[in-house]
């Protein structure tokens, strides 16, 4: 089982058990993470689940879609590590990801 | 010193009647804040908390299972100390005993209460509306059987243009079932969407198989040797196996007005979410709430508004400062059409449309007066929506020439 690490908006870290198949943003609400919204549940329609992932692991993730990065263009404070974490799905080789989680998200 | 009087207070008890998205949701928001008291969670259907939205899109077309659908796990509320009470409905307040009474007769005390009780599908004002064929789309149960209708081939009428129609309407055809919209005004989303969008998604929808009947009423479904049929105002008679209702919702706010709190459609509450009794709140469908952004009280039916809500309790019954006010926004997905929309199209003086609606690629804006953006429209463009949404937010003075001309950014559309 994937463990995945939260640095909140106060630098809290915060390491949880992740589902292969969930998406980073699933975990983070399943397991009642601060800071990552969700508003649309996942439709890829809000930008409220942006996260910073850490470097290391930027290569490592899936590839930002063209819905994703249209998105991410307009979102606040885009770092070149950002990703919205309703599109970041789990799998076994992500154990250990490291994503911090922005001040806000509107 | 300080340690011993804080132990000394009785542990906080927050109530939630209601367990829908704001109810599920204010309970995790508290527990985030650090709240320690208690918290019960009352609703009256059967599963624990769990999305709507998907209901009648990724869930109807079986792309969403029901854990998909929960808002939280099960182990969630048992971790976090949050009891739940499910299939239970509340009887009344008893606001000068602070206690909640439910249907089988248990009591419970609050020192916080909060009102979460969502909304329920608007009747149709016509004869037949028991029949077993009959059905309308709001809670999973209604989802259920909602799906065991729509096989391949099934006939379906939809009595309303709104988005719960047109979300039915599309994820139906997915499913191979023949479609009919009855619509009462002369186009879908009459009420909910401006005339360019009602266009748009007429004849997206007509393109791929939906039949609407506008300015249509339906005077009454009728069976007929053992056959459903819908009859119209202009006498014309739909065969139908399955008729799904979605002439919008009515807020649940009769618990709160027998208990004798503010109400207007909607129970009313402040930026905080408090009614006009302070140890009570109302967030969600069920409340008129203040929108600074345009100067009015308003009802908004969406799942940011429920959140924004939430949180906005969650910090006033945990001491900490309100959060950041949203610009309020919605979304839907019918076929693969992405619609989002930000703000409300008031005081409007201008409408701007930018790039082309039969490109099946377009926005439209709506802009006040002094030239900011009051509201927009984007049908997959989201640079449009969320730009837009910004520029609504900080209420900023914009160019309408280059909001018109697409191949300037979003970016370059504040003054």
């Amino acid at each position: 089982m994937p463990q995945i690490t939260f640095i909140t908006a106060d630098g809290t870290h915060r390491t949880v058990d992740a589902r292969n198949g969930d998406s980073v943003m699933q975990t983070a609400i399943k397991n009642g993470i601060p800071g990552i919204d969700a508003d649309c549940g996942g439709a890829c329609a809000c930008a409220t689940c942006h996260v910073y992932v850490e470097d290391s692991w930027k290569n490592r993730v899936n590839k930002v879609g063209d819905m994703e990065a249209s998105m991410l263009d307009f979102a606040q404070v885009v770092l070149p590590n950002s990703r919205l974490s309703c599109q970041l799905q789990v799998v076994e080789a992500l154990d250990g990801l490291v994503v911090a989680i922005p001040e806000s998200q509107h | 010193m300080l340690e011993t009087s804080i132990n000394a207070l009785p542990s906080p008890r927050t109530v939630i009647i209601g367990a829908g998205h704001a109810g599920g949701s204010v309970a995790a928001f508290l527990r985030q804040n650090g709240f320690a008291g208690s918290i019960t969670l009352i609703g009256e259907e059967s599963p624990e908390p769990y999305q709507r939205p998907p209901l009648s899109k990724a869930w109807l077309k079986g792309e969403a299972n029901e854990e998909a659908l929960r808002l939280r796990p099960v182990q969630f509320y048992i971790e976090n100390r949050i009891q739940l009470y499910l299939n239970t409905r509340v009887d009344a307040i008893d606001r000068s005993a602070r206690q909640v009474r439910m249907r089988d007769g248990k009591t419970v005390n609050y020192d916080s209460l909060i009102v979460a009780t969502g909304a329920r599908a608007r009747t149709a004002p016509f004869e037949g509306t028991s029949l077993p064929v009959v059905l309308e789309l709001r809670t999973a149960a209604d989802a259920e059987k909602l799906k065991l209708a729509l096989k391949p081939g099934a006939r379906a009428v939809i009595v309303g243009g709104g988005y719960v129609g047109l979300e039915v309407a599309a994820s139906a055809r997915a499913l191979g079932a023949e479609v009919v919209v009855v619509e009462r005004e002369a186009r879908p989303l009459a009420r909910v969407a401006c005339p360019q969008l009602s266009s748009f998604f007429l004849r997206y929808h007509s393109q791929r198989g939906v039949t609407f009947r506008l300015g249509r009423s339906v005077i009454s479904v009728q069976m007929l040797d053992g056959a459903a049929s819908v009859c119209l105002d202009d006498g014309e008679q739909l065969p139908a196996d399955l008729v799904l209702v979605g002439v919008g919702a009515v807020p649940n706010e009769e618990l709160a007005r027998h208990a004798g709190l503010r109400c207007d459609d909607g129970v009313l509450v402040d930026l905080s979410a408090r009614t006009d009794d302070p140890n009570i709140y109302a967030i969600g469908d069920c409340t008129r709430r203040p929108l600074p952004l345009y100067n009015r009280k308003v009802r908004l039916e969406s799942v940011p508004n429920a959140l924004e809500q939430a949180k906005q309790a969650a910090a006033s019954i945990c001491n900490l400062p309100a959060p950041k006010s949203e610009t309020p926004w919605f979304w839907s997905d019918q076929f693969d059409v992405k619609l989002q929309i930000a703000g409300l199209p008031m005081d409007v003086a201008e409408t701007v449309i930018r790039g082309d609606p039969e490109e099946d690629r377009f926005a439209v804006f709506h802009v006040s007066a002094d030239q900011r953006i009051q509201a927009v429209e984007a049908v997959n463009a989201v640079p449009e929506f969320m730009m837009g949404r910004q520029l609504i937010g900080a209420r900023a003075e914009i160019s309408i020439e280059r909001l018109r001309d697409p191949n300037i950014s979003m970016k370059e559309v504040a003054i």
